[in-house]
């Protein structure tokens, strides 16, 4: 697969007063063709200024970017626009603009001054608004929608521009947990099914780990990781990334557990799915899990067993535990 | 809904031909339409005749222009700045105008004679002021990242500009207060046929080139970001529209003094009718909404056996709009 994007020893930052403030170091980066990936990290490392300098928002301090092996900085505005688009965490409030409205603004690299949109202009539109499905909703006014909505417009408006690449800013930000998982999917769907390669930043880590093809893992000290989203946590490079004193990233499930303080040992043993859910509140209840422990809780499909006393729920455990531990 | 925006741009211009009509047949003396006939075909010989010619018609076009040109510079204005609030004169242009002729009425003492007492010296000393004022916000705009910055840089600019004016006040005649006061009432009746030949081109060179940037105002809606992202460089665009701004406010200031509320207002009922953020629609929308409505402006001011100055029925007319602006986005 020939790659879209690249960077070659690119420093990112702001320069202040003649001052350049480097963000982030040495990136050298590479992105293939309908692939996706995911920009985590932790707030402030500079995931946001490395997506606008990819996006030609700014300019690099030092180093290259190369859409389509060509450097983004040569590029011709309108002709940026036919390479990459753009969805923005800034929020679009245009009174009286329809759905459609917005998604047709995606073609303005490729019309005449005058603005006329022909038919295959139309009919890629349409795609586009199919893509996200929002048929139903093409005449409707942007304040008549949802922020999910909105944020599918703002990526119909992407993919109408028909670009090989798509850089999200924090797309899935300010929505609930049905429509992120609904817009990583279709993003994922989008990637494979059009060949487009599309970049998300994202501190939506689990999300993350699931949709992504590669992860950009970003750390405030030592530049980016890149790899296979398995491959880094097996490596412990997000268990490095994400320290902290009050959680750790637990490779076992993909999420972050809180570090509770564990005085307390039971130990546990039987029904597998009621396993997981009782072990988080043990964990949160400060107890130990280990083999040694002189408390045994039998969990079976029905209830809980301590000391032969059945336990109906979650609850009841936890306050018999406090008795006898 | 495009036969629905023919039929309201029909309706629009019909009504802007009524009123036209109507500000030509109607005043201190009631011209019959069928003696306004006669003279276009050049057969009327009356007194009327001279009425319509020299002071009605230029006026009504000049009210025609006033309308269009305040409207659409509103109109850019609230795309630029992405405010619904924002005018023709946010960036000082009427400012610097209305401190160009505050100088010449009254600091006179300090000009050469030459200019004095002549209509010119008025409006090139609103030109230069209004001018000067712009040139100094596009130099700013340059440097500017973005454009909220620039609105307060023109606020700014508008503020010195009026303290001046202030101070300058506080040590002249009365008669010389008097004068400036008279202009910032506004006159449409102000532009002769020779102002005209001045007028015109301006306000139509400041037009074509707000057609030329429909495209472009319609992607700064989504924001600067999202605009650059779509190919459109947002430092130039905002150049071109400082720029017809300029032209358009700052030409019809120079020549019948500041016009209120229309600029802001316009816009407003131009997006209600047509339902519609598209600027290719908007701008001819706008234009026609604000000729029509300067020209009931202008025949309220010409009732028969008083006259009331433009600028305050304009006034009367935007403020309650802006009041219903703010009331109906709650």
């Amino acid at each position: 697969m020939s790659s879209i994007l690249n960077t070659h020893n690119l420093s990112i930052g702001y320069s202040k007063k003649k001052k350049k403030i480097v963000v982030q170091s040495d990136l050298n980066l590479e992105l293939k063709a309908g692939e996706l990936v995911c920009l985590i990290g932790q707030n402030g490392c500079g995931k946001s200024t490395l997506l606008r300098t990819l996006a030609g928002l700014q300019k690099p301090l030092y180093g290259k970017v190369l859409v389509d092996n060509q450097e983004l900085d040569k590029i011709r505005i309108h002709e940026k626009a036919r390479k990459l688009a753009l969805v923005l965490t800034e929020k679009v409030d245009i009174e009286n603009a329809t759905v459609a409205d917005i998604v047709r603004m995606g073609r303005q690299p490729y019309c005449n001054w005058w603005g006329s949109l022909s038919e295959a202009d139309y009919g890629i539109v349409n795609e586009a608004i199919e893509m996200v499905h929002l048929e139903a909703k093409a005449d409707c006014h942007l304040n008549e929608l949802s922020d999910g909505e909105r944020q599918r417009v703002m990526i119909a408006k992407a993919l109408a521009q028909d670009t090989p690449l798509i850089l999200l800013d924090e797309p899935t930000a300010h929505l609930d947990l049905p429509n992120r998982v609904e817009i990583m999917l279709l993003l994922h769907k989008l990637a494979h099914r059009t060949g487009k390669s599309v970049v998300i930043s994202t501190h939506e880590l689990d999300m993350a780990l699931q949709a992504a093809d590669r992860i950009w893992l970003m750390t405030k000290t030592d530049g980016i990781e890149c790899g296979v989203p398995e491959d880094l946590v097996l490596q412990g490079h997000f268990h490095e990334a994400f320290q902290s004193k009050s959680y750790y990233f637990n490779s076992a499930n993909g999420n972050f557990s809180m570090n509770y303080p564990m005085t307390k040992k039971v130990w546990v043993e039987g029904d597998k799915t009621r396993m997981y859910w009782t072990l988080r509140a043990l964990a949160r209840a400060g107890y130990m899990v280990v083999e040694e422990a002189e408390v045994v809780i039998k969990i079976t499909p029905e209830c809980w067993i301590i000391n032969a006393v059945e336990l109906k729920s979650v609850e009841e455990l936890l306050t018999k535990l406090e008795g006898v531990v | 809904m495009r036969s629905r925006n023919f039929i309201y741009f029909a309706i629009l211009l019909v009504l802007t031909m009524l009123l036209f009509l109507s500000d030509l047949a109607w005043g201190s003396i009631t011209i019959p339409f069928r003696e306004i006939l006669d003279v276009f075909f050049g057969k009327g010989e009356s007194i009327n005749t001279e009425i319509l010619l020299n002071f009605r018609l230029p006026k009504a076009i000049t009210a025609i222009l006033t309308g269009a040109a305040l409207s659409v510079a509103g109109l850019m204005m609230q795309t630029l700045f992405r405010n619904p609030l924002a005018e023709p004169y946010i960036l000082g242009v009427s400012s610097g105008a209305s401190l160009g002729v505050a100088l010449v009425t009254m600091a006179s003492g300090f000009l050469p004679a030459i200019l004095m007492n002549s209509g010119w010296a008025m409006i090139l000393a609103a030109v230069i002021g209004g001018a000067l004022v712009l040139l100094m916000v596009l130099g700013v705009s340059f440097r500017i990242q973005n454009a909220v910055s620039l609105l307060i840089v023109g606020i700014m600019f508008g503020t010195i500009a009026g303290s001046v004016v202030s101070v300058m006040q506080n040590f002249s005649n009365p008669d010389a207060i008097k004068l400036f006061i008279m202009w910032t009432f506004g006159s449409l009746s102000a532009v002769t046929w020779t102002y005209m030949q001045a007028l015109l081109p301006i306000i139509l060179l400041g037009l074509i080139m707000t057609m030329m940037l429909h495209k472009r105002l319609d992607v700064l809606l989504l924001g600067e970001n999202y605009a650059r992202g779509l190919g459109v460089s947002v430092i130039q665009t905002r150049f071109f529209i400082i720029l017809a701004t300029g032209l358009l406010a700052g030409g019809i200031t120079a020549f019948t003094g500041p016009i209120a509320f229309v600029g802001v207002a316009i816009p407003h009922i131009a997006r209600g009718i047509f339902k519609t953020s598209t600027h290719k629609i908007l701008i001819p929308a706008t234009m026609l909404c604000g000729a029509s409505l300067l020209l009931v402006c202008d025949l309220i001011s010409q009732m028969p056996s008083y006259t009331l100055p433009i600028n305050t029925i304009s006034s009367l007319f935007g403020a309650p709009i802006i009041l219903w602006i703010i009331l109906k986005k709650k």
